[in-house]
């Protein structure tokens, strides 16, 4: 399998990376190299193996299901490029 | 502050201090005031982002202070460490070496940092690194490369590896006794390998992930960097333990490490795994791996020929998974909740622009191949393929741990190399990982020491792995390798020496 400029723009858009349409071709090459590298995987024999999921043989803990922290708008907006009041504010997604 | 003694202070390793410290040879000021002057006086090396030493010097007065009253906190109290700057900190810049993170203050502290800073660990600054970790050279940090503390035979600058890069630098030209890093594919392994330091990568699980920027969450462990083995023994043993805000985070006891490294290898069965060796590997570093066996054989192991059958499929399949969880970790990066935000008209015009200005080259690279392999239709032939992988390679380690206690193996298969080489292939770049990331792949417990030069007179590591959770012996295995090498050669540049 190889991606042409019409994968590479779907998977940037998937990926919401902006790239450049002049840019595209090379970036497939570059892809490319990558997935005929890894595609030598298909040389291993998987039948009836189980993929990986977690290498630790322990089960996941659980706690009691209840509100621990919170209640502190200022620290978790701190960071934030723009904000309005309590909120993140982002460009108008609806007209 | 500067003077003739402080030269002495930034020789000294994580157990010299300790014991300097308990003895009131000095204070833990003047430790940390000697870091800072190295971190100055080496500033060329750009191994740091951010210097910290407001910080620094309130925790060594704290630290000397509780010293006074009798009540030091324990083997880390006032020594100075290097975190890389992967490592959440509370209220101190943090970048992850990427554009996007611009201007990053996180309100909360990483537990493994936040273990150091809690035992009286010093923190003198935050160090570079490969752009969210990804890399082996140091090459794609926003904040230009690191340069390795040893040069080439002709005064080259060479890399010094990475991701921790700057980690490894400052430790190697004794800036610090010791620094943090992680290890996603072998990104503190390698860099320790290629500055002529002990690095080590605990077991999956024994330190926790909280607080540390995610780059690939089922590989990524958080391990220490130090110039001898009993030195990263005293490091993990206050970095590790269980944390309930991890889940991953095992709740198994943490021994103590420095009391596990007597002993000896009289016993131990050391496993050769053949696949190991591979075409076109220097010969010195064949030389060096052979050597290193001879050594512990020496020392009374017990030498042993194993097989891991697909290790040459470790490296490919990393380069599926690993990609796979980056782009969902760094899914997370979108111009809203912090860091860079550059406008467009819509908001994912918006997010596209942040994300294709704020990641460099490579991480662009790794976020779109992990997208597409996620991607309807090619998960199954990509994605799940490689789990498979995994579920063989962790196979092929646990039948070879059933006889052998360790493994023994090169870290690196090459010495450090010049500054911008290997930039164009990145296959090439991705090989340099060849040795350290099947151990991640298996979450098993790896350590990387210094064991000689090659014919450049850089330095070349060997590497431990162990069983899951035996860190203990791969400590005692590691400190016999140690003594063996007998490894004193010290870089061109030294931050103590201005």
């Amino acid at each position: 399998m190889s991606l042409d400029k019409n994968d590479v723009r779907r998977v940037a858009f998937l990926a919401r990376i902006r790239v450049e349409e002049d840019d595209l071709q090379p970036v497939a090459e570059d892809l490319n190299n990558i997935i005929a590298w890894v595609e030598q995987l298909s040389e291993v024999d998987t039948d009836g193996v189980q993929p990986l999921t977690s290498v630790e043989a322990m089960a996941m803990p659980k706690r009691e299901d209840k509100v621990t922290d919170g209640g502190d708008p200022d620290r978790v907006l701190g960071n934030a490029p723009d904000r309005v009041g309590d909120f993140y504010a982002v460009p108008k997604v609806v007209d | 502050m500067a003077g003739a003694s402080e030269k002495g202070l930034n020789a000294l390793g994580v157990a010299d201090i300790r014991d300097g410290l308990a003895a009131g040879d000095f204070t833990a000021l003047e430790v940390t005031e000697a870091s800072l002057a190295a971190a100055e006086a080496a500033s060329d090396l750009n191994a740091f982002i951010t210097l910290t030493p407001e910080i620094a010097r309130e925790r060594a007065k704290a630290s000397d202070d509780r010293r006074a009253k009798g009540a030091a906190l324990g083997p880390l109290d006032g020594m100075p460490v290097a975190v890389k700057d992967l490592f959440c900190t509370e209220g101190v810049l943090t970048t992850a070496a990427s554009h996007i993170l611009d201007g990053f203050v996180p309100a909360y502290e990483s537990t493994v940092s936040g273990n150091l800073r809690d035992a009286g660990a010093v923190m003198i600054g935050k160090t570079n690194l490969d752009e969210f970790a990804m890399g082996s050279s140091n090459m794609t940090s926003y904040y230009a490369p690191v340069k390795n503390p040893w040069v080439g035979p002709n005064g080259e600058d060479l890399v010094p590896g990475g991701s921790s890069g700057g980690s490894a630098t400052a430790v190697a030209a004794q800036i610090c006794p010791a620094a943090l890093g992680t290890d996603t594919g072998g990104s503190i392994r390698q860099p320790a390998s290629l500055c002529g330091i002990v690095g080590m990568k605990p077991t999956y699980g024994r330190c926790s992930r909280w607080g540390i920027v995610a780059f690939a969450s089922s590989l990524d462990q958080a391990g220490p960097f130090a110039r001898s083995v009993k030195d990263a023994a005293l490091m993990l043993g206050v970095m590790a333990g269980n944390d309930p805000k991890d889940t991953t985070s095992a709740p198994n006891a943490v021994p103590d490490f420095e009391a596990a490294l007597a002993g000896g290898v009289k016993g131990l069965r050391v496993g050769i795994p053949a696949e190991y060796t591979m075409d076109g590997m220097p010969a010195e570093i064949q030389a060096l791996w052979d050597q290193g066996a001879e050594w512990l054989k020496a020392q009374g192991a017990e030498i042993k020929q194993v097989s891991l059958p697909h290790t040459k499929y470790a490296l490919p399949a990393y380069y599926i998974v690993a990609p796979a969880e980056a782009s969902s970790n760094l899914a997370r990066y979108d111009g809203v909740r912090y860091g860079l935000r550059v406008e467009g008209d819509t908001l994912d015009e918006m997010y596209a622009n942040t994300r294709g200005e704020g990641f460099g080259a490579e991480v662009r690279r790794r976020v779109m191949i992990g997208t597409y392999v996620l991607s309807a239709g090619y998960y199954d032939a990509y994605y799940v393929k490689a789990q498979k992988v995994r579920t063989r390679i962790l196979e092929d380690f646990t039948k070879a741990f059933q006889d052998v206690d360790v493994l023994l193996t090169p870290t690196a298969p090459n010495a450090a190399f010049p500054v911008g080489a290997k930039m164009d292939d990145p296959i090439a770049m991705y090989l340099n990982d060849v040795f350290t990331v099947p151990a991640n792949l298996a979450g098993l417990p790896g350590i990387s020491v210094p064991a000689g030069l090659d014919k450049d007179g850089l330095p070349l590591g060997l590497q431990l792995v162990g069983k899951p959770f035996d860190e203990a012996t791969l400590f005692r295995c590691a400190q016999a390798l140690e003594e063996a090498a007998d490894f004193t050669a010290l870089p061109k540049y030294l931050g103590g020496q201005g």
